[in-house]
């Protein structure tokens, strides 16, 4: 059964294909198209193969077991032959097993210190990711940028190797990051400060989630890894480091915003909205999506989320404002300009 | 039905010895005791250097000398107390029983001055940083065995004045002597880690 | 469940009446009517649980669905994993360990009969004070509800900052209840078992059924103060504003984790031993031969019980451990597996050669060895680190420990429910049902557990409410959903077994297998006092050497 399975691990992948734009895919971790999910793969494949052949040998040894010894019908009046054990075999069957274990020892440590010890290049990508209840806030110290729930980087292709250097980091309880198509998962904790690195080869929108459960809302905790290719990502990088503009063409929206208390959780680059506990709104228009994956930025799902953001993700900490339906319609107006 | 009819007896079947009921469970008791203990421990070491703010062991601690040479004492006054009830000597039992209350109590009241300093003079509590928690909760934990067993004492020592204890009993008492050895040799530890190596 | 059936057939014989045998199970310190108590009431919580779990499968069929709310989600998996492990798993080894290991040894009772009942009622009052958290944890504010901080209530989500009202205190307490349960009744079997065996019976003739029960409960003393001492700082934190796991004060939350797994890895061989200990009885007595190689198997359970303390952050390999600890700890954990592994090899190794009669306990068995196999080499995968920073916390996980809890454990426990209801009730379960709840749950259970494997492979991660379609993972956990269905039906039949066989099933008589242990030498039911007279015993195999006189075991048993 092991064996089909690990065929259809295979398998199962056939159909994934990492795409530009903002539509979700299947995230099978055999299909990678990024280190360290590349090695981690392979390491997997040899693992799934021993485990594979062990499970035919000892399956097909009961199997045979059954068939041959099951007690056959008027064969009532002897015991077979009472056998207590056997040194030999037992010794055999200790032996084999530790070797197996000592095979699978020497690649896991090499994979450990392969992922593990690799120190960042320096054209590696710098990005510091905080896990917040329910959204990840994203930096780039070295560039300046402040972002949510969307992670850029660079594709690292065949002429310079580019990979992106993660600093994880919690505001609140434990959470990780896992988007199983570039790398295995690491947790961010509070008060603790992990290290993990990606490598992308191939550009595409990459889903991931929170994958340690964190409250309410862990399930709509998702994170997209937008990998562009190296001069796309430096025209993003320069975009996202632009401050909202002063002149709008929302006025009374912006009034609404900055009259109410919105601005004691949310970022507004350039403006006085300086609060920290909310997503970064600066380039709030550049993500495709809202609340970290609850729902898609339309028009309608902005109005929805800024009316009450119970409705789509209840729970969540950002409360109901109480706008009226015209505050509503201004407010989003005027989000609607912070591309 | 299998009994000693039915089938031939081996040579074991005459001689046939068994563990104490009474001690095994004892020995469980402070085996899983010590696991306890020894988690308390573990985070208070790993926390040792780690507050944030506030006072440190340095600052705040002194040895408690008396107290411990109390408490260790007592682990000779029990010890002789159940030798004196071996050889039948009642009164000389009592005495030496009392007398391991009584050390207990001195311990117990001495911590008890140590913390009303600590609290009130020094301004360390259990919420003050990660060494007031850890502190409080491991000498606490420990504190707290003390009382049971002091409690336990003074049951035996009740029994003896109503002449309820009886030869019968001396395995039952030995059993009281153990529990009480084991809180002695947890003090040595905890005397060790937040005394000398903690400041 | 099992509270009424001794109701029931005693009620005939006695004409007691129903108030008076009531009370009598109340006051009683006879370990077999509080082993039959402890599983009957371990099967109550069984299937309140298993509800929730086929609530949780309801939800998750279809990708955004709307049957349970999130809150209501989470409070779901907490208390299905919570009761699961507290609730079922640990009173059912304690039931096993109270009803046999005096039978077994030819004893009379436990050591501590009046320990034995206190321990139970700790149980009792832990259980329901989980429950009852529904009702009592909103507090004056109207925050909390069950707990719903996930079963193993990671740091500082479980702090009063993320965790208000009174759900997580209830969490705690209603464990540190059942603790006292565990550890008291633990005491008593080890105790029992090393001092109470009847006349020849010496360490290495007992069962290996009494061994495995010592192994299990020495690890139960070991492990489960470090929970008691987790929660003790929890409610310190909470409290009396402690800073254990308060990351703000410089507390650490991967301590708790560490404290957590030190019990908590244990805590799953704790659970799976007392299944081998059923394996280690039945699978022999259906092959009509001895278990192969019995001084390993006592070998090879006492090293697992060792290893498995030192292999817990196999748990907490996404942590960012260093290179050296993340190695250290996969290496224990293979290690870990040898031993497991071998087992699998004596029952085969018994099978094998043998006449094996597939009678209901046997088939379950086989289940078990095909199953625990899996499981076994789905946990060498998760060794393997780099795979676990892919597959810890996906469904990959889930897939594992369930098939391990259940196509394992529950199995085993299965099979031993069938081998020992005759003795416990004096009549047998009927086979048909009996092979009916087989392949009804088997199948339900693979259409689960085999599909879960597979969404954790495509990404899907742990205690999510709800998913998106387009991820690959909506027809997989239809499939699964499913499958909750056939088991749920499997365990009716059980049910409906349990019952009819009260009033109608055929008398078993003392030994209805054809066994060599010591509690199929007495009557079924055995009577209060277990044995007329104390038994002596030369051998493994007692009842083998009165059956086979011209060729008894003690001519062959080296060791």
């Amino acid at each position: 059964m092991l064996f089909a399975f690990a065929l259809a691990c295979l398998g199962v992948a056939g159909h994934v294909e990492p795409v530009l734009g903002n539509t979700d895919g299947v995230t099978s971790i055999f299909r990678p198209l990024s280190q360290p999910a590349q090695e981690i793969k392979e390491t997997s494949l040899l693992v799934l193969a021993i485990c594979g052949t062990i499970f035919a040998v000892v399956a097909g040894l009961l199997v045979y077991a059954i068939v041959r010894f099951r007690h056959r019908a008027g064969d009532e009046l002897s015991e077979p032959p009472q056998v207590y054990g056997s040194n030999q075999i037992e010794l055999a069957w200790t032996i084999l097993p530790l070797l197996i274990v000592f095979v699978l020892i020497l690649v896991t440590s090499r994979t450990i210190a392969d992922i593990q010890n690799r120190k960042p290049p320096p054209t590696a990508v710098q990005a510091t990711v905080i896990g917040h209840q329910w959204w990840w806030e994203i930096r780039y110290p070295e560039l300046g940028i402040v972002t949510a729930n969307e992670l850029h980087v660079p594709a690292s292709d065949g002429r310079e190797s580019r990979p992106t250097f993660l600093k994880l980091q919690s505001a609140d309880v434990a959470h990780s990051f896992w988007v199983p198509l570039l790398a295995g998962k690491t947790d961010l904790i509070p008060n603790r400060e992990n290290l993990m690195w990606i490598e992308p080869t191939k550009p595409g929108t990459y889903p991931g989630n929170c994958a340690e459960y964190c409250g309410t809302q862990h399930a709509r905790m998702l994170i997209r890894v937008v990998v562009h290719p190296p001069d796309e990502f430096e025209r993003w990088a320069r975009e996202q480091q632009q401050s909202a503009s002063v002149e709008t063409n929302a006025p009374e929206g912006r009034k609404v915003f900055f009259a109410n208390s919105c601005v004691n959780c949310h970022t507004i680059g350039g403006t006085s909205a300086q609060g920290k506990f909310g997503p970064d709104l600066t380039h709030l228009m550049s993500r495709t999506t809202l609340a970290a994956g609850a729902a898609t930025n339309t028009t309608d799902n902005l109005r929805l989320w800024v009316r009450d953001p119970q409705k789509i993700k209840v729970g969540c900490l950002m409360p109901n404002m109480q706008l009226t339906d015209e505050e509503v319609d201004q407010v989003v107006a005027y989000l609607q300009t912070l591309k | 039905m299998i009994n000693e009819a039915s089938l031939p007896l081996a040579i074991e079947a005459t001689e046939w010895r068994l563990p104490s009921s009474r001690k095994v469970a004892i020995v469980c008791l402070i085996l899983t005791e010590t696991c306890l203990f020894s988690i308390f421990v573990v985070a208070y070491l790993f926390y040792l250097g780690k507050s944030l703010t506030g006072p440190t062991p340095r600052e705040v601690l002194e040895l408690p000398v008396l107290s411990t040479i109390c408490l260790l004492s007592s682990s000779l006054t029990i010890t002789l107390a159940e030798r004196a009830f071996k050889n039948e000597r009642e009164g000389l039992f009592r005495v030496l029983w009392l007398l391991t209350v009584g050390l207990a109590a001195v311990f117990l009241g001495m911590t008890a001055r140590e913390w009303h300093t600590l609290i009130y003079q020094k301004g360390l509590t259990i919420s003050t940083n990660l060494f007031g928690t850890t502190f409080y909760s491991l000498v606490g934990l420990h504190a707290s065995h003390v009382i049971v067993g002091l409690c336990l004492l003074l049951l035996v020592f009740i029994f003896s004045l109503t002449g309820s204890l009886t030869q019968m009993h001396r395995e039952r008492i030995q059993m009281v002597s153990w529990y009480w050895h084991f809180v002695d040799a947890v003090w040595v530890v905890v005397f060790t880690v937040v005394y000398v190596i903690g400041r | 469940m099992a509270v009424q059936e001794i109701a029931l057939t005693t009620s005939r014989a006695s004409g007691i009446s129903l108030v008076d045998r009531l009370h009598g199970l109340v006051v009683t310190v006879d370990h077999k009517k509080l082993g039959l108590m402890y599983i009957g009431t371990a099967l109550v919580f069984l299937v309140v649980a298993g509800l929730m779990a086929v609530a949780i499968r309801l939800q998750l069929a279809v990708p955004n669905n709307t049957l349970l709310e999130p809150e209501v989600f989470n409070r779901f998996f907490t208390m299905h994993g919570t009761a699961m492990v507290f609730l079922v798993g640990m009173p059912i080894i304690a039931g096993l360990g109270n009803y046999l290991v005096p039978l077994m040894i030819g004893t009379r009772d436990m050591a501590f009969p009046r320990l034995n009942a206190f321990g139970y009622w700790m149980f009792v009052f832990g259980a329901l004070l989980l429950y009852f958290s529904y009702l009592g944890a909103p507090g004056l504010n109207g925050h909390g509800s069950a707990p719903d901080v996930g079963w193993f209530a990671y740091a500082p989500l479980t702090g009063r900052a993320f965790s208000r009202g009174h759900s997580t205190d209830y969490w705690i307490l209603s464990l540190l209840l059942t603790s006292v349960g565990s550890t008291v009744s633990a005491i008593n079997v080890i105790v029992t078992a090393l001092t109470m065996r009847c006349r020849g019976l010496t360490l290495m003739r007992m069962p290996l059924f009494v061994w495995m029960m010592i192994v299990t409960n020495f690890m139960i003393i070991l492990a489960l103060p470090s929970l008691s001492a987790a929660q003790i700082m929890l409610l310190i934190d909470r409290y009396l504003g402690g800073h254990f796991f308060d990351t703000q004060s410089g507390g650490s939350a991967v301590l708790w984790q560490h404290f957590f797994w030190i019990f908590g890895h244990p805590e799953v061989y704790i659970l799976i031993i007392p299944g081998f200990a059923c394996m280690s009885e039945i699978v022999p007595v259906f092959s009509r031969k001895p278990i192969f190689g019995y001084p390993i198997m006592v070998g090879a359970t006492t090293m697992i019980a060792i290893i498995s303390f030192g292999v817990w952050a196999h748990h907490m390999f996404a942590v960012g451990m260093t290179s050296v600890g993340n190695t250290f700890f996969a290496i224990s954990t293979m290690l870990v597996g040898v031993p497991t592994g071998i087992k699998i090899f004596n029952w085969l190794g018994t099978m094998y050669g043998g006449k094996i009669r597939l009678e209901v306990p046997m088939i379950f068995c086989l289940g078990f060895l095909f199953q625990f196999l899996i499981a076994g080499l789905t946990g060498i995968m998760l060794a393997v680190v780099p795979f676990n920073w892919q597959l810890t916390d996906s469904y990959f996980v889930v897939a594992h420990f369930h098939y391990v809890l259940i196509g394992g454990l529950l199995y085993a426990l299965f099979a031993g429910f069938y081998y020992w209801y005759p003795k416990a009730f004096g009549r047998l379960l009927n086979r048909k049902l009996g092979l009916w709840h087989f392949w009804l749950f088997t199948i339900g259970f693979h259409l689960t557990f085999d599909t879960m494997h597979f969404s954790g492979l495509l990404g899907m991660p742990r205690r999510i409410f709800t998913y998106d379609p387009g991820r690959g993972w909506e027809t997989l956990n239809l499939i699964g959903s499913v499958g909750a269905i056939f088991q749920a039906v499997g365990v009716l039949c059980l049910a409906i077994n349990i019952l009819r066989s009260l009033r109608h099933g055929q008398r078993a008589g003392n030994d209805p297998w054809d066994a060599w242990t010591l509690e199929w030498a007495t009557t079924s039911p055995p009577p209060v006092y277990n044995f007329e007279s104390e038994p002596v015993v030369r051998s493994r195999r007692p009842l083998w050497d009165l059956k086979h006189p011209e060729d008894p075991d003690w001519k062959y048993e080296e060791v």
